[in-house]
């Protein structure tokens, strides 16, 4: 027992002092070891915190027509962010940003508490491409809401309704598959670049050098300082060997259908037109393309997202026997052929129809020309079968079939074209001389796409003379980008002068009456062609589906203008169109744009041969409705004069402001 | 009995290294603040200390035998505020811990409920009559802390709630604590706080308290929360070096609350090392002269009182600075007499008061 005033343990009370120093001496130890230890540590850390290297995006160049029409542009995009001052109440303020930017409120308190984890100068991105009335809402909005902030960048504008949506491609990021891939390993992660098309092929031309700035910021991510800034370099432009106005008259013979249109320079390989339909709107994928969108696209039969002019592999059908007869012809056989077609032969103990059987008709004599322009079936069997598989393929192969063109676009795909060595090589069976006649009016295992059968039939117009086809000109590209002469290369195959003339002359009979196509004829303009209707399944099957248009055929044509030194050659694939003559249709609306359109230019002036005096003039158009010709003849070359008519040529693509 | 009071035995030396370290504090609120929406703090901040010195004064003046004397209805008193902040408070950030005052103050009575604490600590302590704690004395002591700890917990406040428990230690250490008691309670508490965070079904702490405690073990992982916060605050204080820097952390309001529960860190990245040192050496200077000023007290209730705010005065100090270079978990806890505001400076002015009245009563008797 002690008194009141006993005083207090004084070891105790040392010790209480000793503590207190113990807790000093820790206090002491902790910022030694931060101010002077590790000091360099967090002296970065405190300069990272402050410097922020801001990416100054580099617009993507535009695309161009070859006449430099805009096809592709870009447009200032503006995205509403929220940076997160802690001095806001940002989910009372949600309504009227709601408001503001036509947005559910529900939806803007649910992103601000799904962000709420991220570190607070991170902006949390409420709308991309606000309109310029939401832009306005910002801007007016400056003081009442210091949260919200905009950032601008550069979105691709393509052209509306899809057009010309194939060949273009479209952007979006990079994928993680395509950074591991060598051709991107330059890039980095939130990189816009080209995903299909020309976007994609010429990526590295288009998309030009991002910049960035080194910002002082506080902890809002907010700029209070700049230290320096490397400028963005903008992307080249990318000037196209397409012709706007010949791709608005492919694009419309195309219009709901589903299929493919292409064009093509024979001279040079230069695509003039492609289309392909059903198309798709890439501008729906510059912004966001939700999940259910692209999902409709991808399971859709129809296939939209596919260039069907260089990845859609088909039998040919008839447009075939133009490559049988130039075989046949160069191998002696098809020029002193006569065939008797009474609607179907039998060969290999199995019955071959014509296609007229199902008319109930039959061909009756038929030469080679006739069986050109009427499509016989039962002459180029004949042939078929007198050619033998292996002679069929090497011409076939000769004229690029089975193999990729070689055009200037991501994808291609190569087509087959059938051989002994081919199905031994696959099926690890034998060639039964029975399958030849199917190959003969370009059925069975025969496969291609448009873009082969373009070239091949461009060659065997131009006297053998085989293009690369492509899409643009390497001398409109920087040196070094590609290999120019992979563009230029031209391959000559042997084919008998007398041989080709024979050929196209017997083509040109195709659209008049006697031929398969005489409703695609028009008047006052020389187009040699070829129709073909390729079974999707044996007629006598379909037959059995009850013309189901499910199983419908695929119409092809092949035709260029003129006949002689053509100046251009289009391909039709139409699926499910049925008859070639359908798709020669659309073949000749392309073709008839093309040439009035070279009524309405100024006319090309030929230079004068030095060698002799034969000016081959190649295209000399007559105009069906010209009234009062005023074409005059003079000093040994035409100098035409066309009434003055307006120049309704396109001036940039549908959607563009020149 | 006459007592010979006077202002000649007040402790000048004591409340001149006090009110060093509260300019030192104006002076980094009036740097943290300006160019931001809390510009000015630092002229309030100074009205507070001389409100503070003030009241430091007035409370010298009632003898603290009187206040002990009276401690029953004064703990009661505390008791009932603190209930009627569980019932009336301001919600604010999910939690009550406020009493709006008429003239838009706002009255936070777990800070003054600390004052109580302490006196009836040392009125309990000083009133035993035996050399050794009893068990039973022990658990009257943990008590009469641990009735308003578990009402301010209830706020909830945890970083105020701890600050209660360096009273009770001190008082059961210096009021004859057994070695095999000490032991007891700290193998209890060990077990308490593993069940508290490892057993899921326990839900004494908040998630938010719990991330907290967590969170400052790794700050990386949590980059954002509290970790974010100490991570800041390590940054600065080291980014301050030996001499001093630029204070980009403060500044560019990377360190969060810079002129309350963070101006040691912000003091620490603009003068370094050894200004960061100095305010240590301060504080230690103002502990020492307190513990000394216990051991002249005139009676044992006297050394409790002044011992009571030395070990409050300590846990602030070892809570608050822990928490900017890194070793504490982020509790809400002031540095008290420099950080902002007006409770703190308060209960630090009050609480001084306590110590200069048990004093100038030394050559009673």
């Amino acid at each position: 027992m002690f008194g009141r005033d006993e005083k207090v343990s004084a070891i105790r009370l040392t010790a209480a002092q000793y503590v207190i120093l113990a807790i000093f001496l820790v206090l002491a130890y902790g910022l030694w070891r931060l101010q002077v230890m590790q000091s360099d540590y967090y002296s970065l850390a405190a300069e990272k915190n402050r410097i922020r290297n801001v990416p100054v995006l580099a617009p993507r160049g535009k695309i161009l027509d070859r006449y430099g029409r805009t096809i592709v542009d870009n447009y200032p995009s503006f995205s509403a962010l929220l940076l997160r001052d802690s001095s806001r109440d940002l989910a009372a303020d949600a309504d009227l940003i709601a408001q503001g930017l036509h947005l559910d409120p529900n939806e803007v308190r649910a992103r601000i508490r799904h962000f709420a984890s991220l570190p607070q100068y991170q902006p949390i991105f409420l709308k991309e491409d606000i309109t310029p009335d939401e832009l306005q809402f910002i801007e007016a909005h400056r003081n009442e809401l210091p949260e919200l902030d905009t950032i601008m960048a550069h979105r691709r504008l393509y052209p509306r309704n899809g057009f010309m949506a194939h060949l273009i491609g479209y952007v979006g990021e990079v994928s993680e598959d395509m950074l591991n891939q060598p051709q991107f390993e330059l890039y980095s992660a939130g990189d816009v670049v080209g995903i299909s098309g020309v976007e994609r092929q010429y990526n590295t031309l288009l998309m030009g050098t991002n910049g960035s700035r080194q910002a002082l910021v506080d902890s809002h991510g907010r700029e209070v300082g700049r230290l320096g800034e490397t400028e963005a370099i903008p992307g080249k432009p990318l000037k196209l060997t397409v012709d706007i106005d010949l791709q608005i008259a492919a694009e419309e013979a195309l219009e709901g259908k589903n299929g493919a249109v292409v064009a093509m320079d024979p001279h040079t390989g230069e695509i003039l037109a492609m289309a392909s339909g059903p198309t798709f709107d890439p501008n729906d994928f510059a912004v966001h393309v939700s999940r259910d969108e692209w999902n409709k696209l991808v399971e859709d039969p129809d296939k939209p997202l596919l260039n069907k002019a260089i990845q859609a592999q088909l039998a040919p059908g008839s447009t075939f026997k133009i490559i049988m007869a130039t075989a046949g012809w160069q191998e002696g056989i098809a020029q002193n052929m006569h065939v008797h077609c009474a609607g179907s032969a039998d060969f290999y103990g199995r019955n071959y129809k014509c296609w007229v059987y199902f008319l109930h008709q039959s061909h009756g004599e038929v030469d080679l020309e006739k069986a050109i322009y009427q499509s016989c079936d039962v002459f180029f069997y004949t042939l078929a079968d007198r050619l033998g598989i292996g002679r069929i393929a090497k011409y076939a192969s000769m004229l690029g079939l089975g193999q990729k063109t070689g055009i200037d676009l991501p994808n291609e795909v190569s087509g087959v074209m059938p051989s002994e060595e081919w199905k031994i090589r696959n099926f690890k069976q034998k060639w039964f001389a029975g399958e030849t006649i199917s190959v003969g009016i370009g059925q069975g295992a025969i496969a291609v796409t448009p873009i082969q059968l373009i070239r091949a039939i461009s060659a065997i117009s131009m006297g053998g003379k085989m293009v690369v086809p492509h899409v643009t000109n390497p001398t409109d590209l920087p040196p070094g980008l590609v290999d120019a002469a992979h563009y230029t290369e031209v391959k000559t195959i042997p084919i008998d002068p007398e041989g080709w003339n024979y050929i196209t002359d017997a083509m040109s009979r195709v659209l008049q009456p006697e031929g398969t196509a005489p409703s695609a004829h028009i008047p006052g303009i020389d187009i040699a062609g070829k129709t073909g209707s390729a079974q999707v399944v044996s007629l006598a099957l379909r037959a059995k589906v009850k013309n189901s248009s499910e199983f419908a055929q695929n119409g092809w044509f092949v035709g260029f203008t003129p006949r002689r030194n053509p100046d251009i050659v289009v391909c039709v694939l139409f699926q499910g169109g049925e008859h070639g003559k359908l798709a020669a249709r659309l073949a000749t609306q392309v073709i008839k744009a093309y040439v009035e359109k070279q009524q309405r230019m100024p006319p090309k002036m030929v230079a004068k041969p030095i060698t002799d005096n034969k000016i081959d003039i190649g295209s000399l158009w007559s105009a069906p409705d010209a009234v009062g010709d005023k074409d005059t003849l003079q000093g040994g070359r035409f100098v035409l004069e066309f009434p003055k008519k307006p120049l309704a040529l396109a001036t940039a693509a549908p959607g563009m402001h020149p | 009995m006459s007592r010979y009071v006077s202002f000649r035995d007040f402790d000048w030396i004591l409340l001149g290294f006090v009110l060093l370290i509260c300019g030192l504090g104006v002076m980094e609120i009036h740097s943290a603040t300006a160019h931001t929406k809390f510009a000015g703090s630092h002229m309030k901040q100074v009205y507070w200390v001389l409100a503070g010195v003030g009241a430091m004064f007035l409370m010298s003046l009632i003898n603290y035998q009187t206040l002990l004397d009276k401690i029953h209805w004064f703990y009661i008193a505390a008791a009932a505020s603190l209930m009627a902040v569980l019932v009336f408070g301001q919600k604010y950030l999910g939690a009550r811990r406020w009493i709006k005052m008429p003239g838009g103050n706002h009255f936070q009575p777990s800070e003054w409920v600390k004052l109580i604490l302490i006196l009836a600590v040392a009125k309990y302590f000083a009133d035993m009559r035996q050399r050794e704690l009893s068990w039973s004395d022990f658990m009257k002591a943990g008590a009469i802390v641990g009735f308003p700890m578990l009402m301010v917990l209830a706020q909830p406040d945890l970083g105020t709630a701890l600050t209660y428990v360096p009273i009770a230690v001190m008082g059961v250490f210096l009021g004859g604590l057994q070695w095999k008691q000490g032991l007891a309670v700290a193998l209890l508490a060990t077990v308490g706080i593993g069940a508290v965070f490892l057993v899921p079904r326990v839900h004494v702490l908040k998630s938010y308290q719990k991330q907290r405690l967590t969170s400052f073990i790794d700050p990386e992982l949590d980059p954002q929360g509290s970790g974010y916060q100490v991570e800041q605050s390590k940054i600065a204080v080291g980014s301050g070096g030996i001499w001093g820097g630029k204070g980009s952390q403060t500044h560019g309001a990377f360190l969060p609350v810079p002129q309350t529960d963070f101006i040691f860190a912000a003091f620490s990245e603009e003068h370094g090392f050894v200004g960061a040192l100095g305010v240590l050496l301060l504080y230690f200077i103002v502990l020492m002269r307190l513990t000394q000023n216990a051991q002249t007290a005139p009676d044992r209730a006297g050394t409790f009182v002044v011992m009571g705010v030395v070990a409050v005065l300590s846990f602030h100090i070892l809570v608050n600075v822990g928490m900017v270079v890194g070793f504490m978990p982020v509790t809400g806890i002031p540095l008290p007499l420099m950080s902002y505001g007006g409770s703190s400076v308060l209960f630090m002015f009050l609480a001084l008061g306590m110590v200069m009245n048990v004093r100038m009563r030394r050559f009673v008797n």
